[in-house]
């Protein structure tokens, strides 16, 4: 090994870590913050470790938007769920039957899911108006399964698209239908597609700020995101408070990410199609 | 298809079976029976949802355009291009125009710059490199809001960042960062480029792995330097990665909403202010729905300018 190259590692080493700390900067900024007391969350020190740390702001936070939390569960659990069972089923259509102008169906699927949301939420709050939805957490929870549907199937017909067609075969000789091919062949080995999608969706869903706020507004209904924002504009100046409601809010995500980062990872180059 | 499933059919024909009651009955195309039927109307309901939920609701919000809808009574009475008009000439509608293209220019270098330095980087053999792409990735993880949040925090003009440039001696460089009444957005894009980058590394990642070491080594052999191989070779090749990086990139320019709410909303003399912000503030705070929607169309009108040219690369991929 010569200079040049233990020159060049070292350099390669040190902007990966400058970069690293450059991203882990706001989570850093974040947990030391929320862990301070108001006192102590003074501009000119606002780098340095806290010297009395204490979860005076995290509870102070999680009183105000620990309702919205378990909102945010409440509509992130069943939505993900629903709208991952939907994309199954319609990714097994669009990879296994292909009926005339299946590509084109699929294409103007996909379409739907670029579109900005500005161009559709005036009539999105007229019709939940309308059948008495708006404003009502099964709104929401519809709200996201429909706007679910173009990535869950993109998402759930590459998976099944991989899965070769003499297998299904088998099953037609055995007697399986529509309903049996995808319940007896597909389904039992759809998991990692499952995974995949529902890591997705429960992300998306989760971090989702304009939906909620536009369908779901009501303070005490919101989810937490919505709650996050409301908290940062009427407690201004309380940045430990502040922050700890952006923990609170992010720590879900995060947990799932750094339990789950493979999948969430071939999550993003697969739906690669979507911002 | 249905051409293709034709010709069994008169197979069949032929052998008698369509003599039997029960296959006279079906005139039905090939395609639309038995088990291809029931795959339809399983489908059906999400393709009607779709059309009703995303294009129907488009052609609505295009209508309410064109309507007398100004306050929080509907009023569908029609009135031509006037909101569009009123749109265009409006001051906060123009600095939005210019708030986004100052976004996208910042928003997207930084996105391509560094996603593409990283993944090169994370390409050459490192140790602790699921460590590192997993740091990388990490913010992507956190909502728009939280980002929002943090940053507002860290680029308070009187300490945050500027602390740090104090501490090595750049107390003369104390940038406004967001409230900065020109470039503003150029704070929001540095925000919003801090969660995205990961995102678009991993996507160049996933390209560099696809292009084999030998490819490498054969322009080496050429006399190709490690510069040359990236300028000649890789980037080059990465074309399409590239292409999908601008779609995405530029369709969150398009979009971006949640970071502006969090970090202080429009701004000084609409500084920040975006075309999703305004239709929002403009929409449910104010009630002017018909502007409003007038604002929602443009946006949609604005991304088809990326949403065309990337359908017409992905037929290719769809049709197998």
């Amino acid at each position: 090994m010569n200079l040049q190259r233990i020159w060049t590692r070292s350099a390669i080493y040190f902007l990966l870590i400058a970069f690293a700390a450059y991203y882990l900067m706001p989570f850093y900024v974040m947990l030391i913050t929320s862990l301070k007391p108001f006192a102590d969350v003074q501009i000119a020190r606002m780098w340095e470790l806290p010297q009395n740390p204490t979860l005076e702001g995290v509870l102070r936070a999680w009183t105000s938007v620990a309702p919205n939390f378990w909102n945010s569960v409440r509509i992130t659990v069943p939505a993900a769920l629903i709208s991952a069972f939907i994309g199954s089923i319609n990714g097994y259509i669009f990879a296994k039957w292909r009926f005339p102008h299946a590509d084109t169906v699929f294409i103007l699927f996909l379409v739907g899911m670029f579109l900005p949301y500005q161009g559709v939420l005036i009539p999105l709050v007229r019709t939940l108006q309308f059948f008495g939805l708006y404003g009502t957490m099964p709104g929401l929870v519809m709200v996201h399964c429909i706007f679910g549907i173009p990535i869950t199937a993109l998402l759930f017909r590459g998976y099944y698209a991989g899965i070769p067609n003499e297998l299904l075969d088998a099953g037609k000789i055995d007697g399986c239908g529509f309903f049996g091919l995808y319940r007896w062949i597909l389904l039992p080995i759809s998991l990692p597609a499952f995974a995949v999608v529902l890591l997705w969706q429960f992300t998306t869903i989760w971090n989702d700020y304009l939906i909620g706020l536009v369908v779901l507004s009501n303070p005490s209904r919101a989810p937490v995101n919505v709650a996050v924002q409301n908290l940062a504009g009427s407690y201004f100046v309380e940045w430990n408070v502040q922050m700890s409601g952006a923990l609170i809010a992010a720590l879900p995500t995060i947990l799932v990410y750094l339990a789950l980062g493979k999948l969430f990872l071939r999550g993003l180059l697969a739906g690669s199609l979507k911002g | 298809m249905a051409n293709r499933t034709y010709p069994t059919v008169r197979v069949e024909g032929e052998r008698g079976l369509a003599a039997s009651p029960a296959t006279r009955k079906r005139r039905r195309p090939g395609w639309l029976r038995g088990e291809m039927l029931i795959a339809l109307i399983v489908l059906a309901p999400s393709i009607f949802l779709v059309a009703i939920f995303i294009y129907g609701f488009i052609g609505w919000t295009f209508y309410i355009s064109t309507v007398k809808w100004d306050s929080a009574v509907v009023d569908y009475t029609f009135v031509g291009l006037k909101n569009w008009q009123r749109l265009f000439n409006d001051a906060r509608f123009h600095s939005d125009l210019r708030n986004h293209l100052l976004y996208a220019i910042g928003f997207m270098s930084q996105c391509i710059v560094f996603g593409f330095l990283l993944a090169v980087l994370l390409d050459l053999r490192i140790k602790g490199e699921a460590l590192f792409r997993t740091i990388f990735i990490f913010p992507f993880a956190v909502s728009g809001i939280v980002t929002g949040v943090a940053w507002r925090w860290l680029m308070q003009p009187t300490t945050g960042i500027n602390l740090l440039f104090a501490a090595v001696g750049l107390e003369n460089f104390q940038p406004s960062w967001f409230v900065h009444a020109k470039f503003g957005m150029l704070a929001v894009s540095i925000a919003a480029a801090w969660q995205f980058t990961g995102y678009v590394m991993a996507l160049y990642l996933a390209g560099l792995r696809g292009i084999s070491y030998e490819l490498r080594e054969a322009a080496a052999i050429d006399g190709a330097d490690s510069f040359e191989i990236y300028r000649y070779v890789i980037i080059p090749l990465l074309a399409p990665v590239t292409f999908v990086v601008i779609v995405l990139t530029g369709m969150n320019s398009i979009r971006i909403f949640d970071l502006v709410a969090a970090m202080g909303g429009s701004g000084p003399a609409f500084a920040t202010d975006t075309l999703a912000f305004n239709m929002y503030q403009t929409t449910f705070g104010s009630y002017r729905f018909s502007l409003g929607a007038a604002i929602g169309s443009f946006m949609i009108l604005l991304s088809l300018f990326l949403v065309v040219p990337y359908l017409r690369s992905m037929r290719g991929e769809v049709e197998r």
